[in-house]
């Protein structure tokens, strides 16, 4: 299984959303929708229509950057990262 | 509200709903308006352009955009203590090529909340806030056929900017489409028609009937037929609800600005809040003032006790100022540097309840029992 670890702006969202989860998914997409399934609206706030990523939404799968149909390995780091910066 | 029990004493709570760059505030005084509360910031902290009271439900919805997860609409049933948010159906569609990037004015039409987004359209809700769907986006108007165009849409532009309900008539509502004008709807968003007729435009037109710049419109709650604007270009007021305006600036020290109120018992008296209208968009000379005008826009009068006097480049947004319903009415307006200012002698003098909220961008009032 794939571990996935979100930003802190997500998670206070989602009541019971922790900050690192596994997800047993074969693309960053499947992940998310694995998300979705336990978590209604989560894809709402990382993908637009498209689907895409939000523009601010990054996402690296092992520390390299990646889109939603970026495959995943059994044992992949998904890091999501909230990625603009500014105060 | 008047508790007999108690001898006649107006028990009534007055709440202030202040959306800011980081989130939604909630300040909290009673019927005097004399010592104020402070609580936020909610929403986590996301970008709220607009904070609504529902008083049918109870519930306040405050439109937000995070530019990390998106715009959504988030609700409170206990009056801004506990919060849920949802963007279901809050978009155009998979093969759409609008975009929902804000969305960013509230109103509450009998049983239906409405939601103002950039790219334009009008969203509603049915079920208080947990789903949405698109009602309109005013197609075939003139001048949508740029509007709806995604190469027009630069960030921060041509969105829904505006919308007015009216309490007696829920299909009837003005919605004002960013840099295009003013609409109106009476038929529950089916069917609109442009409400800009004897505006001023200082820039080439395509259409005879759009092509202004409405900044706010404010109703006012005494005579319906009685409304007045802050335009980009100029303070204009209509007697017959909308279809036709004329300008009422002279007097004014500027023709720029973006915050109108109405007061809530008198239709002749109106504010507004001049603004430097080149960069700085501040109160001119660094002295803050209101204008009030008392014979529907004839003369202004400049208000400024309790306001700073120097030094004080204070910039005021579209939504930033609102009135509340009280006998003797209150008068509130935020600042983009995050001051909240009150009056509770129509404009007469003035105090600061809050000097470093974040950038202001909506402050509307509810009075709940």
């Amino acid at each position: 299984v794939a571990d996935l670890r979100l930003p802190p702006t997500l998670t206070p969202l989602f009541a019971g959303l922790p900050r690192r989860v596994e997800v047993d998914a074969a693309t960053v997409a499947e992940a998310i929708a694995g998300l979705e399934a336990k978590w209604p609206g989560v894809s709402d706030r990382l993908c637009e229509p498209g689907p895409v990523l939000r523009q601010h939404i990054h996402v690296y799968v092992d520390r390299r950057r990646a889109a939603l149909e970026t495959p995943l390995e059994p044992s992949s780091r998904v890091d999501v990262i909230a990625a603009i910066s500014g105060g | 509200v008047r508790d007999l029990e108690s001898g006649g004493e107006d028990v009534s709570r007055t709440l202030l709903l202040v959306g800011t760059r980081k989130g939604c505030f909630v300040l909290e005084s009673d019927a005097d308006r004399r010592d104020w509360s402070v609580r936020g910031p909610y929403c986590e902290s996301w970008p709220v352009y607009h904070a609504v009271h529902d008083a049918g439900s109870g519930a306040i919805y405050a439109a937000a955009a995070s530019e990390w997860h998106g715009s959504a609409v988030w609700r409170s049933a206990d009056l801004g203590e506990t919060w849920a948010l949802s963007s279901e159906g809050l978009g155009y569609g998979e093969d759409d090529p609008r975009k929902v990037s804000k969305v960013s004015s509230l109103g509450v039409a009998g049983e239906r909340v409405l939601v103002g987004a950039e790219a334009p359209g009008v969203f509603e809700s049915r079920d208080g806030g947990e789903t949405w769907s698109l009602l309109t986006t005013l197609a075939g108007q003139p001048g949508s056929e740029a509007w709806d165009d995604p190469s027009n849409q630069p960030p921060g532009h041509l969105g829904i900017s505006g919308i007015t309900t009216d309490a007696a008539d829920p299909s009837r509502f003005w919605a004002i489409v960013q840099g295009v004008g003013l609409f109106e709807t009476g038929d529950g968003g089916e069917t609109w028609t442009p409400r800009n007729r004897g505006l001023r435009a200082d820039w080439p037109r395509e259409h005879e009937e759009v092509g202004f710049c409405v900044h706010r419109l404010a109703r006012s709650p005494a005579d319906g037929e009685r409304m007045y604007q802050q335009n980009h270009v100029g303070v204009h007021r209509s007697d017959d609800g909308g279809r036709s305006w004329f300008e009422i600036t002279d007097g004014l020290p500027s023709e720029f600005g973006f915050a109108a109120a109405a007061h809530p018992h008198d239709p002749d008296i109106f504010y507004v809040i001049p603004l430097d209208p080149g960069h700085a968009r501040c109160m001119p000379d660094g002295r803050a003032a209101v204008w009030r005008t008392r014979n529907g826009g004839e003369s202004w009068e400049r208000l400024d006790r309790g306001l700073p006097q120097h030094d004080a480049h204070l910039g005021v947004l579209r939504a930033a100022m609102t009135t509340d319903a009280h006998d003797v009415p209150g008068l509130y307006f935020g600042t983009s540097t995050g001051q909240l200012f009150a009056s509770v002698d129509e404009g007469e003098s003035w105090s600061e309840l809050a000097a470093y909220l974040p950038p202001v961008w909506s402050v509307e009032v509810a009075v709940v029992e």
